[in-house]
């Protein structure tokens, strides 16, 4: 049995006790910020928050309600809207595949030990920064502006922030991969690309498989409100249904049910074939 | 002697059909992709766009994200002069302060566009001296406009009874029976610190500087100093203050909803969890709550709380908040559900309870990767809390919107990218600074 002298009893208190103190205080720092900063968006908010809560409920009842009335129609807008829910996969999926191509060229180069130039990774890695940083929507208005509506903007949009943001995650798998494939690959005269393509790739893979499905998650959710803020696709499509107002909101619940059916199926899957590629 | 081995022909002939197949998918895959772009091209009318696509839009847009122009405008009616920026009324030059590329003598008014390119307004009509071509002269007589220039005209002049219009690399200039008016183009954002009616807009940075130190009071009931930040914050052309005000909103909206979230989730995470949660049917209905709020995504909970509260701030921050308390909810329970149950044992051996246990013995362990979690999603939030911001109307969301929707303001377009991506930024380096802190080995 180990006693501890006193004083240092008294010590180790006295910094228990000071712990708990700074850990209190950053929390009541914290719950005071929270608080007044709730106030503060209370107050530039068109409703308070007391008042509209009773209200959550009664849009999608008055919704659920209307769309049960008109229940007959629910299938034949089901079939109706499904060219749009296609064409938000096929933007979240296009977007994926192209940004994911590039995220592969822009982490190979930025990664130090693989990097093609390696003066140039702190370039590569700001140009990830970069495309990361502007929002979807800034470039999918922009392009809009001048391409005209449809899924091409939103597919462009969509790609340079995939880029940037799989260029990043891919980089950090690449950067723990087992470099002697590639000096092998190196000594018998193997040129860059074949030494990423056979020493590299092979071995990142399965992360950067994962990493794209989850992107792919991502990317339909953007993509779906990237077409209720711009045009093309199933977002779209709930935008104009949701702009009628009354009257319609069977449209809106058989568009909401496709976009949620969707969701889930594709969180299953890739959740699913994430969980294999990366156990093994 | 050397042994070597022989394959068995059973198990060559396995290995070299595994081969095959690697080959067959090496080219398989690449192929599949590039058959799924084909097919999306076609789907997306890739071809098409190049008809739809508005390249003279992309001309405007990209001229006004660095350059702005000054309208000099005469009413050929009344022969009133006005020299607005953007021709905006907020831009508008008093008549005693135009710029010095504009000369006005009595009705004559001279305006510089630059390399020798001259336009002069008269009471006989106006005229404009392009260098290497000549003298371009417009008279109104009668209703109609008499134009005389070197023949044959170039297609840079469009001429018409009631209209004429130039355009060179200088600027733009029109003539119709009711004004006449000359289109000036400058590199740079105008006006972009003071607008014209605040007495600095007349000065050069040393003289601010010195006016700001030790200068007279320019308003008698402020220092200079106060008087530049006021005329600054309410500038009107830029709208500073409404600017910062709408990036603070943005801020304060992924602030809210990712921390509340993390509040709220926090003990749903443990109800969901396997190993804190022996009821089975409480644990099975949290984690298919988790799944709807996830599956129903953050547009539609926006678009239904909009609803609730109106726009603003707050609904955007609930939005989020609820959003986000699906994503965690999951994302805690799984790992909590991963802890090392040896520091909770150590607890309960010491006889403690399970609020004590999950204290002492579970909180400790999941803290890193909880706050990690939670950083990150402040981050991507802040980016989401923009688009959020558009549709809810609340933050520089609404701003962009607006200013992308009038189809003109595109130097305020620019504007807010770059102080977008300066606040992503920012948060980006903050939650990696806070996740470095709190997260220490």
């Amino acid at each position: 049995m180990v006693d501890l002298a006193p004083a240092h009893r008294d010590a180790y208190l006295e910094l228990a006790r000071r712990r708990r103190l700074y850990g209190g205080l950053l929390l009541v720092i914290f719950v005071a910020m929270m608080a007044a900063g709730f106030r503060l968006a209370e107050s530039r908010n068109a409703g308070g928050f007391v008042d509209g809560l009773p209200m959550v409920l009664a849009f999608p009842s008055e919704v659920l309600a209307e769309a049960w009335q008109k229940r007959a129609n629910l299938p034949g807008l089901l079939m109706a809207h499904l060219p749009s829910l296609v064409e938000t996969l096929n933007i979240a999926a296009v977007s994926t595949l192209l940004g994911g191509l590039v995220a592969m060229g822009l982490a190979l180069l930025s990664t130090r030990g693989l990097a093609r130039w390696p003066r140039l990774t702190g370039v590569f890695r700001r140009l990830m920064d970069a495309l990361r940083a502007v929002p979807e929507i800034v470039i999918a208005l922009v392009l809009i502006y001048i391409l005209g509506g449809g899924p091409v903007p939103a597919v462009i949009a969509i790609s340079l922030h995939t880029a940037g943001a799989l260029g990043k995650l891919f980089s950090e798998v690449a950067e723990n991969a087992d470099l002697k494939p590639v000096e092998g690959l190196a000594s018998v005269g193997a040129g860059w690309g074949q030494q990423m393509g056979l020493g590299v790739l092979p071995q990142v893979a399965p992360n950067w498989l994962s990493y794209a499905l989850m992107r792919f998650e991502i990317n339909l959710r953007a993509s779906a409100i990237l077409g209720f803020v711009g045009s093309g696709g199933i977002g779209y499509d709930l935008k104009l249904a949701m702009q009628w107002g009354g009257g319609r909101y069977d449209e809106v619940v058989a568009i909401f049910l496709l976009l949620f059916v969707a969701i889930v199926v594709i969180d299953r899957i890739s959740d699913h074939a994430r969980g294999r590629l990366v156990r093994g | 002697m050397t042994k070597t081995a022989t394959l068995s022909p059973a198990l060559t002939g396995t290995v070299l059909t595994r081969f095959a197949r690697r080959r067959l998918a090496a080219f398989a895959v690449p192929l599949a992709i590039l058959a799924y772009l084909a097919y999306a091209a076609v789907a997306f009318d890739v071809a098409g766009l190049a008809g739809r696509a508005r390249m003279d839009n992309a001309a405007v847009l990209l001229s006004d994200f660095w350059q702005h122009k000054t309208h000099v405008t005469r009413d050929n009616r009344t022969g009133a002069l006005r020299v607005a920026i953007d021709g905006e009324a907020k831009g508008v030059y008093p008549a005693d302060r135009l710029p010095a590329w504009i000369a006005t003598q009595g009705d004559a008014t001279r305006i510089d566009l630059g390399h020798g390119h001259v336009v002069t307004y008269d009471a006989d009509g106006a005229r404009y001296d392009v260098p290497g071509y000549g003298l371009i002269d417009i008279r109104p007589q009668d209703g109609q406009l008499h134009l005389t220039a070197p023949q044959p005209l170039p297609d840079w002049i469009s001429a018409s009874e009631g209209r004429v219009s130039v355009t060179t690399e200088a600027g733009r200039f029109a003539y119709t029976r009711s004004k006449v008016e000359t289109f000036r183009y400058e590199p740079g954002w105008a006006l972009f610190f003071f607008t014209l009616d605040s007495p600095f807009h007349y000065m050069s940075w040393p003289e601010i500087a010195a006016s700001a130190l030790w200068g007279p009071r320019v308003d008698p009931d402020l220092p200079n100093v106060a008087a530049m930040a006021r005329d600054f914050w309410t500038n009107a052309m830029w709208r500073h203050g409404d600017v910062i005000w709408a990036m603070f909103e943005t801020v304060l909206m992924a602030f809210l909803g990712t921390f509340g979230a993390a509040i709220l989730a926090l003990p749903l995470g443990f109800m969901a969890a396997r190993n804190m949660m022996p009821l089975g049917a409480l644990r099975f209905g949290l984690r298919r709550i988790f799944d709807f709020i996830r599956g129903v995504d953050g547009l539609i909970w926006t678009i239904v709380l909009a609803r609730a509260f109106g726009p603003g701030p707050m609904t955007g921050a609930l939005a989020i908040l609820l959003t986000d308390t699906g994503s965690f909810g999951k994302m805690f329970s799984e790992a909590l559900e991963n802890i090392d149950e040896k520091q909770v044992e150590g607890i309960r051996s010491t006889g403690a309870g399970a609020v004590q246990r999950a204290r002492f013995g579970v909180i400790p362990q999941v803290t890193p990767v909880l706050l990690s979690q939670v950083l990150y999603f402040l981050e991507s939030n802040t980016r989401g809390a923009t688009v959020i911001g558009a549709i809810v109307g609340g933050g520089i969301g609404l701003l962009l919107t607006q200013a992308i929707q009038t189809q003109k303001d595109w130097e305020d377009v620019a504007y807010y990218m770059v102080l977008i991506v300066l606040m992503v930024m920012a948060m980006d380096s903050f939650s990696g600074w806070l996740r470095r802190k709190l997260i220490k080995g």
